[in-house]
């Protein structure tokens, strides 16, 4: 017996993208933003379904290093570019210093715009090492955060700005 | 979830192309730039058009040139790239403050200049989802009879809300509409009618694919903008001054526009020529300001209650015209946005 599934759940589309550093072919529903592409399809539920209207910022991820709302995103308009979600932040068994400061600091308490703040502070620090609190402020002003007001996450942003230059002059 | 309905997805490379895809399809098929007035008014089901066209790999459309005979910036530019280029200062400012003052980083790294040119009007009844809409039978804008602002209006005044228009008329812009049968160049104080549903006269089958600008020398220009919160909102009241002055200090031209307090920006025409042969004193400056405020007439379908929208039109050309005039204003700065903002 043939089964016609309606055109909506038909995964026609396809891309392939750079997901957190791997390589990932994808089929889904044209229709589908990065946002439920991320999360339906590729099982990455890190990144979190807010208004889905751009206006909490909880669905941001870097596309090509630069923080946007997933849910504004077409699947359609992502083929061959570099995304990077929560998921691919720290690396295995290690947190990036922005999770390990938010743990330490609690700047996470529901946790819910977490993954969107850690994400676009990363791509802050990484244009800006040296950011100041106007800075900081001014980048994260995009993502609600309705639990910490904002001072334990601008205070970790900070710290992990620290542990960032202590590990690089380690290195060198 | 709130899903985007069905489209069909074009993705042309050139401007040629492009506007071939849009040829005599009128409004069924849209334009798609940055996306963040568009997908949402789609997930709402205000816009449902079959085709989207993404202009993203038209290159021709992120083009700046920036000269002594005059600049031309391409329509896909982001509001980021507008807001954070050093060259946009100077006679210019007004554009990088408003480009700023748009939304978050997030969206600006995504809106582009053009669509926030385009930005559909707004309203209280008319930017909520489908079901809230239906709820009251829909409105004048879209799907209903009956505006719900003005129930006996039968012209529907749904809110200009870009912000990057006023400070671009005041800058003396104009635009550059391509569609398959030519081109068309258009006094950017043109473009938009007083009409929350027929706003803009870009035909469906046009792009607006640059701005263009005359030299600013000896230009200062400057926007200020009202919102609920201090770090990203829609204007819901907005004034962009910009004024050319002789070296003794006095106004040889001035344009003065008020933003969000009509279906389009409003030239105060009558507040700018009162300005002209006159230095930026405090009686020069509260004539202005009155004049201007006179032609706002907010209305009580956005944030804020409207007499009080209206009474802070006459505050910002004050605030504007002290700030052309060289006043240290960030204090009144801080009080209205909570984040630095370009400065000439």
């Amino acid at each position: 017996m043939l089964i016609t599934l309606p055109a909506e759940s038909q995964k026609s589309a396809h891309i392939r993208i750079a997901l957190n550093g791997e390589h990932v072919d994808v089929s889904f529903a044209p229709y589908k933003t990065l946002l439920e592409i991320l999360r339906e399809d590729l099982s990455h539920t890190g990144t979190k379904h807010g208004c889905e209207l751009g206006e909490c910022g909880a669905c941001a991820v870097l596309l090509e290093g630069k923080p946007v709302l997933s849910c504004l995103v077409l699947g359609v308009e992502c083929d061959s570019r570099n995304i990077l979600t929560v998921e691919g932040l720290g690396l295995e068994g290690h947190l990036h210093p922005l999770q390990d400061a938010f743990a330490d600091l609690g700047a996470a308490q529901c946790g819910y715009c977490t993954p969107a703040i850690l994400v676009t502070a990363k791509s802050l620090l990484d244009e800006h090492p040296q950011a100041t609190r106007d800075q900081i402020r001014a980048a994260l002003s995009g993502v609600l955060c309705r639990c910490t007001g904002y001072l334990q996450i601008f205070e970790a942003v900070e710290a992990a700005m620290v542990k960032i230059a202590e590990q690089n002059a380690a290195a060198k | 979830m709130m899903r985007l309905p069905l489209f069909e997805f074009r993705s042309p490379r050139t401007l040629e192309e492009a506007v071939r895809i849009l040829d005599g399809q009128g409004p069924s098929t849209m334009p798609l730039a940055g996306g963040t007035d568009l997908l949402p008014n789609m997930k709402r089901r205000q816009q449902v058009p079959r085709t989207l066209m993404s202009l993203r790999h038209v290159e021709s459309l992120r083009h700046v040139q920036l000269s002594d005979s005059g600049s031309r910036l391409g329509a896909c530019l982001t509001l980021t790239d507008i807001a954070e280029d050093p060259r946009f200062r100077n006679g210019m400012t007004a554009l990088a403050q408003a480009s700023a003052l748009v939304a978050t980083p997030h969206i600006r790294n995504m809106a582009t200049l053009g669509g926030n040119l385009c930005l559909d009007t707004r309203c209280n009844y008319y930017d909520q989802n489908y079901e809230w809409r239906k709820a009251i039978n829909f409105c004048l804008k879209k799907d209903g009879n009956t505006c719900w602002v003005a129930t006996g209006s039968s012209k529907c005044v749904a809110v200009s809300s870009t912000d990057t228009a006023p400070a671009l008329i005041a800058l003396g812009a104009r635009v550059r509409l391509f569609s398959r049968s030519g081109e068309r160049e258009v006094a950017l104080a043109d473009l938009y009618n007083n009409d929350g549903i027929n706003y803009i006269k870009r035909r469906p089958d046009e792009i607006l694919a640059e701005v263009l600008l005359d030299p600013l020398h000896g230009w200062k220009s400057t926007y200020w903008k009202l919102r609920r919160r201090g770090s990203f909102d829609f204007p819901v009241l907005s004034v962009a001054a910009a004024a050319r002055f002789s070296t003794q200090g006095v106004v040889e031209d001035a344009r003065i526009v008020v933003g969000s307090a009509a279906s389009r920006p409003l030239v105060a025409g009558e507040a700018s020529k009162s300005l002209l042969g006159r230095s930026l004193n405090p009686e020069s400056i509260a004539e202005a300001a009155a004049l201007a405020a006179r032609i706002a007439k907010p209305l009580d379908n956005t944030d804020f209650d409207m007499t009080w929208r209206k009474r802070v039109t006459a505050e910002f050309v004050t605030y504007a015209l002290r700030e052309l005039r060289g006043n240290d204003m960030h204090v009144e700065r801080e009080s209205v946005t909570r984040h630095p903002l370009p400065q000439s």
